[in-house]
């Protein structure tokens, strides 16, 4: 093939007659080498632009006013920045949010771990049918689970209730303790990302090189033994994307906890389960008068992920070296 | 060849770029009501919440003007105020004609200048057709009348028959309003009904809390030059009291919740406070099967009001004085008697409230209870209160919480209002 493309004849030399056009064509097609890939990467740019960006740089502005969300506004500098750090409700809010953070994400990731283990063991039958399975849930819009758990959750007529009581368990009030707040809404997000989860971890199970098992196989190394030595630390990078996901996502959760609390914003009676995400909308939006302090909250959220995402990183590259 | 091919590929490059954001510009885009001939619009929305009976007459307007009217229903006032919020912000997305309840009203109020001033729109003749406090509350700081009276809540208690002979009291409307003559009466009653039936008597503190609140006419969590008086007015105070001493008697399912929702059908509490409005809800959330189960009394105290709207017109509007003409319309006496016959407000028409139609009107759900008549007696004895610019807020976010910790044990009555006179000052700031 290679051989024949060079033995094949030279393309003729263009007439000299041509070369006044050919100039200007060569120009264009110079520009054309060196800009229009900027041309093609740019939709993604400009939609990054407008839909995050530009939010991003509007709430930063916002968040030095005295904002009225319908009226005046007023520069206020980082007033309300300092008034955040001495905000009881904010850290109740950041408290709440890395409780139920943590609830939800360590047993859902060990469970998808163990999960993604099994599915990718070669003898498991029906392998693509438990793959496709696992994901459902996560299909499943986040109002439908939380309106559904919100029931199973109830107190006078809810399913687990009824369940503890077949054992005799008191009727729990769900929404009126802290750790059975924290639970509930853990189930939900357990529930819901789970499976996602284990599926990008059984993908990068899948691409650890299968001759790594064999060696360590003919070296007598156990199944177990197999997992902690060469799956795990093989998978860390894999891992490491998914914990970042899931911060992200904790540090985010709103939808859960406000249908949990019936959208009442303040999330629960004595603000047992108000997330960060909430605070935020309850002094951004459903205030209408403080939505520059919202702003401020929105900020202090992206400044904590990204703190968050940075221990995280540094923590699990410290220990994959 | 190549170099065709090349500007082609230039070409549809620039295309997409431009497609992409010339789309984007288009999205923002949305004057879909555009004018017809000579400024009448060829649409009007009208945004309301809950269910303010309008289907039937936005049929009737469309028919005697041919002007298209869409009506955009939200179920619940909570969705509802954050649309608004987020329309009014970004200075687009608003009805033409929008439901202002009095709980956010003076919120809104607070800056007069989204919304239009009917004054200069509707008939002169009509500023008297109302409940002269009614259609003061409609008007802003500055004199300008943002809002024409729709509705009153006025109040009264539902009660489930059934449920009162079980427990050995009266089933009579009369009677049973008289074992209530006051809110001692009505907790002596509650306790009766629990030592016979060991069940519930109402549904929550914070349910008896809104009546006593709207029922002394004075000014609750602002006072007049809306000033945050939440720790130390008397009203509030009061309210506290009678509500906190009656949790031995709920069933602590707060209204909305899904506790609440689902005793109405298993007959958790025998009783509610039914403001005109709420009727179709209790109807709804009880469902057939219970059809002749509920009665609707006077309330302990008499008198009293819950809630109540107003129709205005945001500035955003592009048809304003077309807008101004079907809040008109939507609020003249006719339509309020129609109003209420569909779904339950009730009329603030002074009109509408002497219509013999009105008047003779009976729930036959509530076992032919003369609604009309009761509530019609009621309107007269509402005393108008003075809600200030977050009474919402401090309500939803400050009172009733600290009220609920202490219904279900979290707090003492002590924490319990230290709790909400914290919360207060910081919901309450405007």
């Amino acid at each position: 093939m290679s051989l024949s493309a060079t033995t094949a004849p030279p393309s003729p030399a263009p007439p000299p007659s041509e070369t006044p056009p050919r100039r200007r064509g060569s120009l264009l097609n110079r520009l054309d080498m060196k800009y229009s890939p900027y041309l093609y990467i740019a939709p993604f740019f400009v939609i990054f632009g407008v839909f995050s960006l530009y939010p991003m740089v509007r709430t930063a502005w916002m968040s030095l006013h005295d904002w009225d969300m319908i009226g005046e506004k007023e520069f206020i500098g980082l007033d309300n920045y300092t008034a955040l750090l001495s905000d009881d409700y904010f850290w109740n809010a950041l408290g709440n949010t890395f409780g139920i953070f943590a609830l939800s994400t360590i047993p859902q990731l060990l469970l998808a771990l163990f999960l993604a283990n099994l599915l990718n063991r070669s003898m498991l039958r029906a392998k693509t049918f438990f793959r496709m399975a696992i994901f459902v849930p996560n299909v499943v819009s986040v109002a439908a689970v939380a309106i559904v758990f919100g029931m199973l959750f109830q107190r006078d007529f809810g399913l687990f209730n009824w369940l503890l009581s077949t054992v005799g368990v008191d009727a729990i009030d769900w929404r009126n303790q802290t750790w059975s707040s924290w639970t509930a809404i853990a189930t939900m997000v357990n529930w819901r990302w789970t499976g996602y989860n284990t599926l990008i971890l059984l993908a990068g199970m899948q691409a650890i090189p299968k001759d790594l098992y064999e060696a360590a196989a003919i070296d007598g190394a156990s199944q177990w033994r197999q997992f902690w030595q060469i799956t795990l630390p093989m998978l860390k990078p894999t891992f490491l994307f998914v914990v970042i996901l899931s911060t992200i996502g904790g540090m985010q959760l709103f939808t859960e906890p406000l249908l949990f609390a019936n959208g009442s914003v303040i999330g629960g009676n004595q603000r047992e389960y108000q997330t960060l995400a909430m605070y935020m909308f309850e002094k951004g939006i459903y205030n209408l008068s403080t939505a520059g302090y919202g702003a401020a909250v929105a900020w202090a959220i992206f400044m904590i992920i990204v703190l968050v995402s940075l221990v995280n990183f540094l923590l699990v590259r410290r220990s994959a070296k | 060849m190549n170099l065709t091919k090349r500007r082609a590929r230039l070409a549809a490059a620039t295309v997409a770029a431009i497609t992409a954001v010339g789309g984007l510009a288009a999205c923002g885009n949305d004057d879909d009501n555009t004018s017809t001939d000579g400024g009448k619009p060829a649409k009007l929305v009208v945004d309301t919440f809950g269910e303010m009976g309008y289907d039937e007459l936005v049929k009737q307007y469309e028919q005697q003007t041919g002007i298209k009217v869409e009506l955009r229903k939200t179920a619940q006032l909570g969705e509802y105020r954050p649309k608004l919020v987020r329309y009014l912000a970004t200075g687009k997305g608003a009805a033409d004609v929008t439901a202002l309840e009095e709980g956010i009203l003076n919120e809104f109020k607070a800056n007069p200048r989204n919304w239009v001033d009917l004054n200069p729109l509707i008939d002169s003749g009509i500023t008297d057709d109302y409940l002269p406090w009614k259609w003061e509350l409609g008007k802003a700081p500055d004199g300008r009348l943002i809002g024409l009276p729709t509705d009153v809540g006025s109040l009264a208690v539902c009660y489930r028959k059934d449920l009162f002979e079980q427990a050995g009291l009266p089933t009579e409307r009369d009677q049973v309003a008289a074992l209530w003559p006051d809110w001692n009466g009505y907790h002596e009653a509650g306790k009766k009904y629990k030592q016979a039936t060991g069940k519930a008597f109402v549904d929550s503190i914070t349910a008896v809390s809104n009546g006593v609140l709207f029922q002394q006419g004075s000014d609750l969590f602002y006072d007049k030059e809306n000033n945050i008086i939440a720790d130390s007015s008397p009203a509030v105070k009061n309210a506290w009291e009678t509500a906190t001493s009656m949790v031995d008697i709920s069933a602590k399912a707060s209204t909305w919740s899904a506790e609440w929702n689902g005793g109405f059908k298993q007959g958790t509490f025998a009783t509610t406070f039914c403001p005109s409005w709420m009727l179709g809800i209790v109807q709804d959330n009880s469902g057939a099967e219970n059809k002749g189960k509920w009665d609707v009394a006077a309330v302990p105290g008499g008198g009293g009001n819950w809630g109540g709207s107003w129709l205005a017109v945001p500035e955003q509007s592009k048809h304003q004085k077309e807008a101004a003409k079907l809040a008109e319309f939507l609020t003249n006496a006719t339509s309020q008697v129609e109003a209420f016959k569909a779904k339950g407000p009730l009329p603030t028409n002074l009109e509408a409230l002497k219509n013999e139609e009105f008047l003779s009107y009976t729930n036959e759900y509530f076992s032919n209870a003369p609604t009309g008549k009761i509530f019609g007696e009621s309107v007269a004895k509402i005393e108008p209160v003075h809600l200030g610019p977050k009474h919402q807020a401090v309500k939803e976010n400050a009172y009733e919480p600290a009220l609920r910790a202490f219904e279900n044990g979290q707090a003492d009555k002590n924490k319990a209002w230290e709790q909400f006179t914290k919360d207060a000052a910081t919901q309450g700031a405007f």
